[in-house]
């Protein structure tokens, strides 16, 4: 029964991508997109199934398909763990994926090749699954590389454009260098307890006597690296915003909600490796503040819509990355939840927009969007109270925790992570000034065509806004139902159950007047001040700077990309024909020798019998000195 | 029935395939290449079930050679591989037109005499006369019905030829030198000898020779990219999808057991070689012009990978490198293919003059992507099964070998995507590329079935070479 559950849960996208691979040209736009999003839908279903037997009976279960690969001291199945950590994701995968997958099909409807958009989504579901609840890493791993090759094959999806190619292909190989580190971590963990099985490996950890823990931190550094890659940090999170170059619904699926936190899911699954390795947690922590930080600065400046969201996503990351440091995993887990819901819900919205706009996403472009498009303005509003942390709605709940969480164990921390809250409140309300409120700035032609979207967009934004809002319920201060209900997969207790106390209140009060603030001075600038961001060539100083990203695409280009391709260029024009020319003068020294002894053969009698002499006087006089 | 029948019907193959004339010729030659590849899974049937299929008749008295063919798992799978790509590659040539195509085909299928002999061969000097007698086809093959310029082209060939005709001739040093320590040929023998570290060495290198030239490690790889690039893609097919996994085979099943105490003293060496050949093949690829020319530097740094798996000298590493050699083999037969099938349309295989053919040929496009993500070891395709092992092992020998092998999964993925970015993707070409035709199809879908299969299940071939495996090692670590 479970393994079927199990097998219905996987197999039901795979089997809508063969179906919309085969058969979706010829099964029309509409029916391909339902078929897509049915077989998500279905995936939901089984996952709620799964959810209410696992709350009921509090065990996870284990599912063992067949042996995988055989490696000496290593047996791999192929096999799932459904437990309350992967159950709980699979919700919110296949549960915002449906919407997701509706949206698509009024959003992607003008599109010639929907059924391959449908096909690859249904592809990115079953491998996001596959990731999420295979019992051990190399499983994981299928899915890891999996849901990579559909963010390749989705952010150029648009293939014609060679600069989306770029993008895609960007985000492929930057993601492949974290797997290698991803590699290089289960190989030290497979060498060092024999399992790369999570159960497994759990006991083994817990029943070894003498660890070697510089071995088991350099795993988890490495471990932490594939996570870099795919959950965007620093210094791997360059391709994130190019990826907005795919369209809109998977910037929300792939590269907001769901992908991008498998870097979070699998430190979580892996917490009691990562417990014991304090250092690298230190490590962690750092490179979350310091990534949330950078982006939240990039994100002040930039003019692109969707850019704006995805600094925000890694910046957002970067959150759940200083937590995940404090070995506070359920806070991180919490905001992954809130994030999924209210990042998704502005990437819709904004996809909506830019959907209203006929592909405009520069938002110097927009504005006054607010009457044409009530229902995007609302839930996007809603979101970007969410994300700002304005009490009560769900990101308030969970960045507080994440604050709190680093306040106890690190003050410098705290103040980046709050400084980074503050311009998310900031770059939230300047984007949503600019586009919902004052005069629209577009075309005659544009303005002439405003309309709210249909109701399959619609309806997901409701949603979406409707959870982002009550989304916060499920780990409410005090008394968290998260807490409890992950507890089982934690070796230690979660630590500091935060009492309520001032401490606890004032930072929260902190916390919400600098969220405040940062609308404030958005409100300020770009509502009653009217300010419109200049044109590209007048940005100037730190702007500009900010604006170019710090320039990091261009150093990582002058130092990694750039030398790499020369040498390719010196290998191919010197070294190769180099080492080509030398073959060939062995052989050239061979005639050469040929040529010079031809010559001896004269023909002259005389001449051979004079050297026949003189070789059997040295071979006598050999034989006489020898002796 | 015992292994040599797989010989005999490959042989007279060859012949009916010459006699049948230019116009059967290549269906001759593909029902003979079916009938050894069902020959071949009946022997394996038969030897799961314990038969004994190897044969051992003395040939030649003084000196003693002896008619030996040794099937063991490892044998069998390499002789599996031959027989499975054997008939792909020439049910792939059926959308071109050969003058002569008798000889043609009739070339092929004797060098797949060769080649199987070569992998059966259990008496040295058998062994060797497989080896070099499958070189004279591929000369053939490569020289006359070769693209490119005839001069140029011929130039490469000879090169080709003399270079790996020259460093086999160490080989049969090594064995004539053998043969007068054991008064035998016979592999069995060869095992048993007692020989002393230096003698070892020298007996290693000459191996060496032989095998890095055909194999190629870098730096003996001189050869490849112009042969590959200038014989016709049948050929490309043959000397990439088999007759390199002679060499690697040799390896295993020659090199090391003979010359273990080399082989460990000297194993970080020759690791370091295999890897140096991964990076810089990898490396190599990114800029080259020529799709054949890139393929022919990708497999460079794949094979790379595998000889430092074997010289790892452990179970892991051994079994990983023939999983690879099979996958590898699947894989560059069909990237080579696709190759062929836009040469075939375009009359071009400059990178740089492609592009835009995905919106013309989706069925083509996801065929041809499919490859390049095995090819790239995407896990779920049996190259990730291989690569991950082969990486395992060397991070036992060491991390850093691990981690430099491990680049191959960056820079693999760096060049192979660039490479059909700039072939497959972009705006549509002005010319028109039509969708593979279903006898292209065909191919393309038999090996992407075989990759995706083992893939996820790989436990027939880890079960059928494991026992062969273990006896190599057990012979390697005899002292």
């Amino acid at each position: 029964m479970d393994t079927n559950l199990a097998l219905i849960l996987v197999l039901t996208p795979l089997l809508g991508f063969l179906v919309n691979v085969f058969f979706g040209k010829s099964l029309g736009k509409t029916v391909s997109g339902a078929i897509g999003t049915i077989a998500v839908a279905i995936s939901f279903v089984v996952s709620l199934l799964l959810f209410n037997q696992i709350t009921s009976t509090g065990k996870g279960i284990e599912v063992t398909l067949f042996d995988w690969i055989q490696i000496s001291n290593l047996k791999i199945n192929l096999g799932f763990l459904l437990d309350q950590l992967s159950v709980l994701w699979l919700l919110f995968v296949t549960g915002i994926g449906s919407l997701i997958h509706l949206y698509s099909i009024s959003y992607m409807h003008d599109d010639e090749n929907m059924h391959k958009f449908f096909s690859y989504l249904n592809l990115f579901v079953f491998f996001m699954i596959t990731l999420v609840i295979g019992s051990n890493l190399l499983v994981l791993f299928i899915g890891w590389e999996g849901v990579g090759l559909c963010s390749y094959l989705l952010i150029g999806f648009w293939h014609k454009n060679q600069d989306y190619n770029d993008a895609a292909k960007k985000a492929f190989i930057m993601n492949r260098i974290g797997d290698l580190g991803l590699l290089i971590g289960m190989f030290i963990i497979g060498s060092m307890f024999s399992t790369l099985d999570y159960a497994t490996l759990k006991t083994a950890i817990a029943g070894a006597s003498n660890l070697n823990l510089p071995l088991l931190s350099l795993a988890a550094l490495c471990l932490f690296i594939g996570a870099c890659g795919k959950s965007a940090q620093i210094p791997l999170y360059t391709w994130l915003p190019d990826a907005m170059a795919g369209p809109t619904p998977v910037s929300a699926l792939i590269h907001a909600a769901t992908m991008v936190t498998a870097g979070i899911f699998m430190v979580t699954r892996l917490n009691f490796v990562f417990d014991l390795a304090t250092d690298v947690q230190s490590v962690i922590a750092i490179i979350g503040a310091i990534t949330s930080l950078v982006a939240a600065t990039i994100g002040l400046v930039q003019n692109d819509i969707k850019k704006v969201l995805a600094y925000s996503t890694v910046s957002q990351l970067g959150l759940m990355f200083l937590a995940l440091g404090f070995g506070a995993y359920e806070v991180a887990v919490f905001h992954v939840i809130t994030h999924a819901f209210f990042k998704a819900c502005l990437f819709l919205g904004s996809g909506s927009v830019i959907h209203g706009l006929h592909g405009e996403q520069d938002m110097r472009n927009m504005g006054g969007l607010r009457k044409a498009m009530p229902i995007t303005f609302w839930t996007m509003l809603i979101s970007s109270l969410a994300i700002s942390g304005v009490p009560f709605f769900s990101g308030f709940f969970s960045k507080d925790e994440i604050l709190l969480t680093a306040f106890h164990h690190s003050i410098p921390l705290y103040v980046v992570g709050s400084v980074a809250s503050i311009m998310t409140a900031f770059y939230m309300f300047r984007l949503m000034f600019l586009t919902f409120f004052k005069e629209f700035r577009g075309t005659e032609e544009q303005k002439h065509h405003l309309h709210e979207s249909g109701s399959l967009i619609t309806i997901p934004l409701i949603i979406l806004a409707i959870l982002a809002t009550f989304g916060g319920l499920i780990s409410l201060p005090g008394n968290s139902w998260l807490n409890e209900y992950l507890a089982p997969l934690f070796t230690k207790v979660a630590g500091e159950e935060h009492h309520l106390g001032t401490t606890e209140y004032t930072l929260m009060g902190v916390a919400v007047l600098g969220g405040l603030l940062g609308i404030l001075i958005a409100y300020v600038k770009y509502f009653k001040q009217d300010n419109v961001p200049e044109a590209d060539e007048n940005i100037t100083g730190l702007s500009k700077v900010l604006y170019n990203k710090y320039y990091v695409d261009e150093v990582y280009d002058a130092v990694f990309v750039a030398p790499v391709n020369s040498l390719s260029k010196f290998f191919r024009d010197y070294i190769e024909t180099g080492l080509s020319a030398l073959v060939f003068g062995l052989g050239k020294i061979a005639n050469e020798i040929a040529f010079q002894g031809k010559k001896l053969q004269t023909g002259s009698i005389g001449l051979y019998l004079f050297v026949f002499v003189l070789g059997l006087c040295a071979i006598v006089s050999y034989i006489f000195l020898a002796q | 029935m015992n292994v040599s029948t797989i010989l005999i019907i490959l042989l007279i193959g060859a012949f009916a395939t010459y006699f049948s004339g230019d116009k059967l010729a290549s269906k001759v030659a593909l029902l003979f290449s079916l009938a050894a590849l069902g020959c071949s899974i009946v022997l394996l049937n038969n030897y799961s079930a314990g038969e004994n299929i190897s044969v051992i008749n003395s040939w030649i008295t003084q000196p003693k050679i002896s008619f030996a063919l040794n099937a063991d798992g490892l044998g069998l799978a390499m002789v599996l591989l031959t027989a499975a790509l054997t008939p792909i590659i020439i049910f792939s040539s059926f959308g071109n037109e050969y003058k002569n195509a008798k000889a043609f085909y009739g070339l092929i299928l004797f060098m797949a005499f060769a080649m199987t002999g070569t992998f059966l061969a259990a008496d040295g000097l058998l062994y060797y006369i497989f080896w070099e007698l499958a070189l004279i086809p591929i000369y053939f093959i490569a020289l006359i019905w070769g693209n490119g310029d005839a001069e140029e082209r011929r130039k490469a060939v000879v090169k080709f030829f003399i270079y790996t005709l020259a460093g086999s001739l160490f080989m049969l040093t090594a064995f004539i030198y053998l043969y007068t320590k054991a008064d035998s040929f016979l592999i069995e023998d060869l095992y048993k000898l007692d020989l002393s570290a230096c003698e070892q060495l020298w007996i290693f290198l000459a191996f060496f020779l032989a095998y890095a030239i055909k194999i190629p490690i870098i730096p003996f790889h001189t050869w490849q990219a112009n042969v590959y690039q200038k014989a016709p893609t049948v050929g490309t097919m043959l000397l990439s999808g088999i007759m390199l996994k002679m060499g690697l085979y040799s390896v295993l099943r020659w090199q090391l057991p003979i010359a273990p105490l080399a082989a460990k003293e000297y194993m970080n060496i020759f690791i370091a070689l295999g890897i140096a050949g991964v990076i810089y093949g990898s490396i190599v690829a990114l800029r080259q012009k020529d799709l054949k020319k890139l393929l022919a530097y990708s497999s460079l740094a794949h094979v790379g990978l595998i000889a430092a798996g074997s010289y790892t000298l452990t179970l892991d590493g051994l079994r990983g490198a023939v999983m690879q050699m099979i996958a590898h083999g699947f894989v560059v037969v069909g990237l080579f293919f696709a190759a062929e099938v836009i040469f075939r349309r375009f009359e071009t295989r400059e990178i740089d003059a492609l592009g835009g053919i995905r919106t013309q040929s989706p069925k083509f496009t996801s065929m041809f992507l499919i490859l390049v993500l095995a090819s790239v070891a995407l896990p779920s395709t049996f190259n990730f099964v291989g690569e991950f092992t082969v990486l395992y092992s060397l991070s036992h020998v060491n991390i850093w070998f691990a981690i430099l092998g491990g680049t191959t999964i960056i820079l693999g993925a760096y060049y192979m995507l660039r490479m059909f970015q700039h072939v497959m993707l972009g705006e549509t070409n002005s010319k028109t590329f039509a969708d593979v035709s279903l006898n292209e199809g065909i191919s393309f879908v038999v090996i992407i079935a075989v990759l995706l299969f083992f893939g996820f299940y790989p436990k027939p071939i880890t079960d059928l070479i494991t026992p062969s495996l273990e006896n190599i090692l057990q012979v390697i670590n005899k002292n």
